[in-house]
């Protein structure tokens, strides 16, 4: 199945909204990344000593650190597709929000410990 | 009077940076919502656009100040493993709050949320201050930009709420404590 592309028309002459798109896309998908890793470091012995960048701070700091990396990556990369591409920001934002309300679940003791 | 130098990084990690963005962020909610929802938007001044992204781009310091200073200098005194046989936890406040079916749960349910979520909001409120800066005055003509940037700012107000809140909470029932004391004042007799 494919996807439709969000890109929707290219408009150099205007200020478009790729560029806040890409921002917030990226920090859905950076805060969902946090989210997976701290669930699977907790869940993994092997994960969670390859995550331990700073041993004092444990797992954490791997965690972290990986994910704003992730973050950062995704944020380039879309800036750089989209910056001056106009884009269905509508379909764009829900993802961005569905991915941030799935981080603060996810991350809820209760409910990360069922995966 | 006396303080010592871990209970100070606390404070300057829970009462400095944490409670800072915390109040800076009803500012910015305010702000941020009548930039969205006002039924006829008024262009702002040049300086207050000005003012607002240097507003912004100082809660994204504060916030990102706070989780560093929490992960890479509070947090390792907080997790401290205690040599073998040691009876006092007090130092050892991970420890002292697992050793008590009462007080467990700040650290099981309270530290494990709140080493996690607060990141959330260094990540949101980074790309509500970007997005401004980036847009401006012509914010006023992308409404679900406007919309998505108040969403965001809104989550970082909750992740630094729930940080903020465990982490007082926790450090009332196992303070992390330790290190040079400090000499506030001098004791007076009443």
């Amino acid at each position: 199945m494919s996807t439709p592309n969000p890109v929707t028309s290219p408009n150099p002459q205007s200020l478009t909204n790729g560029s806040g798109a890409a921002a917030i896309l990226s920090a859905g998908i950076g805060s969902f990344a946090l989210a997976v890793l701290a669930v699977a470091a907790d869940k993994s012995a092997f994960l969670k000593s390859i995550l331990s960048f700073y041993k004092p701070t444990g797992p954490l700091s791997g965690v972290t650190t990986a994910a704003i990396l992730i973050w950062l990556l995704t944020w380039v990369i879309l800036e750089t597709r989209w910056s001056i591409k106009t884009v269905a920001l509508g379909r764009i934002n829900l993802v961005a929000f569905a991915l941030l309300a799935l981080s603060f679940l996810l991350t809820f003791p209760p409910i990360g410990d069922l995966f | 009077m006396e303080l010592t130098a871990r209970g100070l990084w606390t404070i300057i990690h829970g009462m400095g940076f944490g409670a800072l963005y915390l109040l800076a962020c009803s500012g910015a909610l305010v702000e941020l919502h009548r930039l969205t929802f006002s039924s006829t938007p008024s262009e702002s001044t040049p300086a207050q656009t000005r003012f607002l992204k240097i507003y912004l781009f100082t809660m994204a310091a504060l916030a990102w100040a706070a989780v560093l200073t929490g992960a890479y200098v509070v947090y390792p005194w907080y997790r401290a493993a205690p040599p073998p046989g040691t009876a006092d936890l007090t130092m050892f406040p991970q420890r002292l709050l697992m050793s008590s079916p009462t007080t467990i749960g700040w650290h099981s349910l309270g530290m494990e949320w709140k080493e996690h979520v607060a990141w959330f909001a260094p990540i949101s409120i980074t790309m509500v201050a970007f997005v401004f800066a980036r847009y401006g005055r012509d914010l006023v003509h992308h409404k679900q930009l406007r919309a998505a940037v108040l969403a965001f700012a809104a989550a970082s107000f909750l992740a630094a709420g729930i940080a903020g809140f465990f982490g007082a909470m926790i450090n009332k029932s196992a303070p992390v404590q330790g290190g040079q004391v400090i000499y506030l004042t001098e004791g007076a007799e009443k």
